[in-house]
């Protein structure tokens, strides 16, 4: 898998706009090693973005599609929200759903990969944000995971419905106000990884956005493991800097603060006995093949 | 039932009917349709033609479908529209601008197109208004965005469209050839050349440009 995919006829490319021309020659599809530290260097997957300036959303996006392991052959199921703004920008494949649709299309749409592509890698990631993953979606979320379907389920926390103007969700924390919520909830935040775990989920995994690498690491996990073994969970913190009332400055900050190790997003994962058998494999490969390359290099040199 | 419908340049109004629930027709293979009228395919060739020719900016608008070299086909077509874009660009006189502007993506764009660069199929008109495109063919953009694109550009401009369709054809162009290939694009380019110098440049000019 390669940019072999995705060429402009050669009579085309001096008229396509700028972005396109950079996509085929400067992005990292079919780059095995591609992660986030490719950002600034190389041609990002996400054009602009059109959530608030500072949005840790941004962030996230921008780590999440640096670090998919196969994005020339991944669709993104995405639904109303924050999040349903940024997909125009993105160039990996994609599809809307209905809020809260997204697991019951990500389902199908799965299924509907393995049967056409037989023998072709094709990952399936849901991206959503929490009112569309626990509270209208909830049967969809978990009749997923109950079922085994083989695709990521991740949700962008911020821990209540920005994109409608600020009402309570399942995640949000017990007590908080939010503008369309001034009774201030009055239960505690739904353990969805804690359900994810029970719900038949190989890979769960609760953090913040605040450092690249863990979100990189994250990602490509729970890829592997939902394609080879069954569902996979993350719960990244996303916070609404808007609803919180934060400066655009200060989204990582806010992150640092809540994944303090008594915070509600301190670093938490679950991972099964095949989900480890499987991360332990690739793990080992994976080092097999940066020796080869360095040895390759050294050759070379 | 008597059909009086004729599909012609706009504006018609905020939103056109479709054309097929006015009662137009697909044409049969071998054949085009000129304003909802079913005629021979080289009828269509020569009046596509003339369009190009009449036209104060003439325009092609490649889609997805031919912007990237997917399979050999498209390889072929993408080819034969170059051509045809310099073909038009050698036989139209210097007060004339041939243009060839893609439309690469379908969705919404944030927060805007450039519309001098690209046509975006939710509000082409931006592209239109903005050259001042009196003519333009479509060619290469999957069923439902030519559909949609068509529809308001009838809707919101005076624009002459001209669909070069891989499929069934479109109702919504005012002319439409159906079973597109390299080899016809080609024999689209021997009648721009055929007509060079036979035909007056049009002389009507809407308040802003074409396309008001
Ligand atoms: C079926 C349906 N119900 C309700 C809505 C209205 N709606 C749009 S966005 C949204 C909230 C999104 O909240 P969340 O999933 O947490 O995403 P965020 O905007 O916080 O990232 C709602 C309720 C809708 N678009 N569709
Ligand atoms: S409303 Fe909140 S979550 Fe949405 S883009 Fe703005 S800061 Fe981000
Ligand atoms: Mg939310």
């Amino acid at each position: 898998m390669s940019k072999e995919r995705i060429k402009i006829a050669p009579e085309f490319f001096d008229i396509m706009p700028p972005e396109y021309q950079d996509l085929v020659t400067r992005a990292t599809y079919g780059n095995e090693s591609r992660g986030w530290k490719d950002i600034g260097t190389s041609k990002e997957l996400i054009e602009e973005h059109s959530l608030c300036a500072g949005c840790p959303e941004s962030m996230a996006f921008r780590y999440i599609l640096a670090s998919l392991p196969n994005p020339e052959d991944t669709v993104m199921v995405g639904s109303t929200g924050c999040t349903s703004l940024v997909f125009p920008h993105v160039a990996v494949h994609n599809i809307h759903s209905l809020f809260g649709n997204q697991n019951a299309v990500a389902s199908g749409l799965k299924r509907a990969l393995t049967v056409r592509f037989p023998g072709r890698i094709k990952d399936v990631v849901v991206l959503a944000g929490d009112g569309a993953t626990v509270d209208i979606g909830l049967d969809m979320t978990l009749q997923a995971w109950f079922r085994q379907e083989k695709f990521t389920t991740i949700c962008f926390d911020n821990e209540l419905y920005a994109n409608t103007g600020g009402q309570e969700s399942g995640l949000m924390q017990k007590g908080f106000v939010a503008k369309m919520a001034p009774v201030g909830k009055t239960f505690e935040k739904v353990r969805l990884p804690e359900i994810a775990r029970e719900s038949g989920c190989h890979y769960v995994v609760n953090c913040t956005v605040s450092k690249p690498s863990l979100v990189e690491k994250v990602i490509k996990n729970a890829v592997y493991v939902a394609r080879e073994i069954g569902p996979t969970y993350l719960q990244l913190y996303t916070p609404c800097i808007l609803e919180i009332g934060k400066n655009s400055m200060e989204g990582l900050q806010e992150m640092r603060d809540s994944e303090k190790p008594t915070e509600r997003f301190a670093y938490k994962e679950y991972i099964s006995e095949p989900a480890k058998q499987l991360l332990a494999e690739i793990a080992a490969k994976e080092k097999e093949r940066k020796a080869a390359a360095k040895q390759l290099t050294s050759q070379e040199a | 039932m008597t059909n009086q419908y004729r599909v012609l340049p706009g504006p018609e109004h905020f939103l056109p009917p479709a054309a097929a629930s006015m009662g137009i027709r697909l044409p049969n293979p071998g054949e085009a349709h000129i304003h909802g009228v079913i005629v021979p395919e080289e009828q269509a060739l020569e009046e596509a033609a003339r369009q190009f020719l009449m036209a104060k900016v003439p325009t092609i608008f490649p889609g997805p479908l031919v912007l990237w070299a997917w399979n050999e086909k498209a390889a072929k077509k993408a080819t034969a529209i170059r051509h045809l874009y310099e073909t038009i660009k050698e036989c139209v006189t210097p007060q004339q601008q041939a243009m060839l502007i893609p439309m690469p993506d379908y969705r919404p764009k944030y927060p805007k197109i450039n519309p001098e660069v690209e046509i975006n199929p939710n509000h082409p008109n931006l592209t239109i208004w903005h050259n001042k495109i009196d003519c333009c063919m479509f060619v290469g953009v999957h069923c439902h965005q030519a559909n949609l694109s068509l529809k308001i550009i009838r809707g919101g401009t005076s624009c002459y469209t001209i669909a070069m369709c891989a499929q069934a054809g479109h109702e919504d162009a005012m002319l439409s050839f159906r079973d597109a290939s390299a080899e016809k694009i080609m024999r689209l380019a021997e009648w721009v050349r055929k007509l060079k110098g036979t035909v007056k440049v049009s002389q009507v000019v809407s308040k802003s440009g074409a396309s008001n």
